[in-house]
């Protein structure tokens, strides 16, 4: 099978308010991205667009995008989720053979809506949307009972934020830089028991693109080409109820299939950095187990050990993670654009020395139903 | 109208969008309010292949793929999974002002979680394990908050 490889990354920096449009910010991530690349949109031959009707407020709200991410001229389809399945999509795209390089293309705006309407929109009209669960207290009855079965303690998910807004002093494209210690985000403010205002991401605005090319194109047009050796995805059944919410069993099927794809087999010695969906802090504490860094229920004695700091064994979430910045569809490619940067050597203040594989991941629907795992190398 | 953003040099445009939708609760979901509405009673339905028992009810078992042909009478009684007290706002969607408390109970004979309310609880006493009753409203319209709320039992 030919390899195919990301040679271009483009991002906005992540805010609380972008002043600019949705496609303003889809026009300026994709200019980005090209001029990353190295390449114009003539050279273009395929998009792939992110959105979300509910968040954009629009219907068939991919149809909004197209000018600004050239796509009018080049067969282009959408993916309603996050950016990490933009880009299986366009990998998948590319291993038809019918394309050289592919643009993926993800943007949102929080600060255009109310975002706890927007995810309370996740739950079924018929049954727990009455209730009026939202994106937060959803998590909230994921965490108590993750952290009830494992005697995962609040101090060891304010672990996960400390790390992640200290991270973020170094990446110039987070939202939320922060010297904070523990004892601050067990003092913040309750949102749902047992979040509080610092294990919970910001809203944001921002926008992320990143442009594919099979591995011929890659060779002769790209000095740094950054390749995708493996991916999977797996999804959890849709009603919290039916669900063991302390369990990770999606995401660990989805990272055996990108490992097994890949040739992964211990994946905490040969990954050495992953950019993970820490919405909350304990979800970054639940990932890590499930992409076997260490036991079911290890998450917290992991976070203890400082094997996921910056000069720890394994570094997670270096640019500050999605705790940092939460721009829901771009938060996943924002992932795999700052694994890229890694992967590079051009991650500035916050690289990981040696870098040579990285993961990333990306999450859909409430408390982490779906799951999508990328193994890159350069 | 159009105001403008701070010193941003942008401007927004503040509207809203109104739709109106009929949700079809389909054969099964249709009996289960119905059961609710006329007799205070919670039926789940059973996979004829795995045996799990599903509260609400389904069309077909989320693991086997089977479909679920037997409906199973439940009690209006169950053990609390896990819970969260909401302790902010959020206008239009949230069925009482907070704080309030929400939790996934296991009713007895079944074996998924219920996602509902608790309501007559010390919300600073909410334990894993609790006992919970169903409070049924006396006037029920065939729908989820026809059950009032699960309180100690």
């Amino acid at each position: 099978m030919e390899g195919v490889a990301i040679i271009g990354v483009g991002q906005t920096r992540y805010l609380r308010v972008n002043p600019n449009s949705h496609d303003e910010m889809a026009f300026e991530v994709t200019n980005k991205a090209l001029e990353d690349a190295g390449l114009t949109i003539e050279d273009i031959d395929n998009s792939v667009t992110c959105t979300n009707d509910f968040w954009d407020g629009r219907t068939i709200s991919c149809m909004t995008v197209t000018d600004a991410t050239g796509s009018s001229r080049v067969p282009t389809t959408n993916v309603e989720g996050d950016g990490t399945y933009g880009v299986l999509m366009g990998l998948m795209r590319i291993l038809s053979g019918h394309h050289n390089t592919t643009l993926v293309v993800a943007q949102s705006k929080g600060s255009i809506s109310i975002p706890g309407l927007i995810t309370n929109a996740i739950f079924d009209p018929l049954c727990e949307r009455m209730l009026g669960l939202d994106a937060v207290s959803s998590a909230a009855l994921q965490a108590r009972s993750y952290m009830a079965k494992y005697g995962i303690t609040e101090e060891q998910c304010a672990k996960v934020s400390v790390k992640n807004h200290k991270n973020a002093k170094n990446n110039p494209y987070a939202q939320l830089p922060l010297d904070i210690t523990v004892e601050e985000v067990l003092r913040s403010r309750m949102l749902a028991d047992p979040i509080k205002l610092l294990d919970a991401s910001p809203v944001s605005d921002g926008a992320c693109a990143v442009i594919l090319a099979r591995e011929s194109v890659a060779k002769t047009k790209c000095e740094k080409p950054v390749w995708i050796r493996g991916v999977g995805h797996c999804s959890d059944t849709y009603h919290l109820g039916d669900r063991d919410l302390s369990d990770v069993g999606a995401l660990a099927s989805a990272a055996k299939r990108a490992y097994r794809m890949a040739g992964i087999k211990n994946p905490r010695e040969e990954i050495h950095l992953a950019e993970i969906y820490d919405a909350f802090s304990y979800m970054e504490l639940m990932w890590m187990e499930g992409l076997g860094f260490c036991e079911r229920g290890g998450g917290g004695s992991l976070v203890d050990s400082g094997f996921s700091e910056m000069g720890g064994p394994l570094p997670v979430n270096p640019s500050g993670g999605v705790l940092s910045a939460h721009p829901v569809l771009v938060a996943g490619l924002a992932r795999i654009a700052e694994a890229v940067l890694q992967l590079r050597g051009e991650a500035g203040d916050r690289q990981v020395e040696g870098a040579k594989v990285a993961l990333a991941h990306g999450i859909e629907g409430a408390c982490g139903q779906g799951h999508c795992v990328y193994v890159l190398q350069k | 109208m159009t105001v403008e953003l701070g010193d941003t040099g942008t401007r927004i445009h503040q509207s809203r969008i109104r739709l109106r939708y009929n949700w079809w609760l389909g054969q099964v979901m249709s009996r289960f309010y119905r059961e609710i509405k006329e007799r205070c009673k919670i039926f789940g339905n059973k996979c004829p292949e795995c045996g799990l028992v599903y509260v609400p009810p389904k069309e077909n078992c989320p693991k086997c793929f089977a479909k679920m042909t037997e409906f199973v009478e439940l009690a209006d009684t169950g053990t609390l999974k896990t819970f969260t007290v909401v302790r902010y706002p959020v206008p239009f969607i949230q069925p009482r002002n907070p704080p309030f408390a929400l939790g996934v109970i296991q009713l007895d004979g079944a074996d998924t979680g219920f996602t509902h309310l608790l309501g007559e609880i010390d919300l600073e006493k909410i334990e894993i394990g609790m006992r919970l009753k169903a409070v049924f409203r006396d006037v029920r319209e065939g729908n989820l908050l026809d059950i009032m709320f699960f309180k100690p039992a």
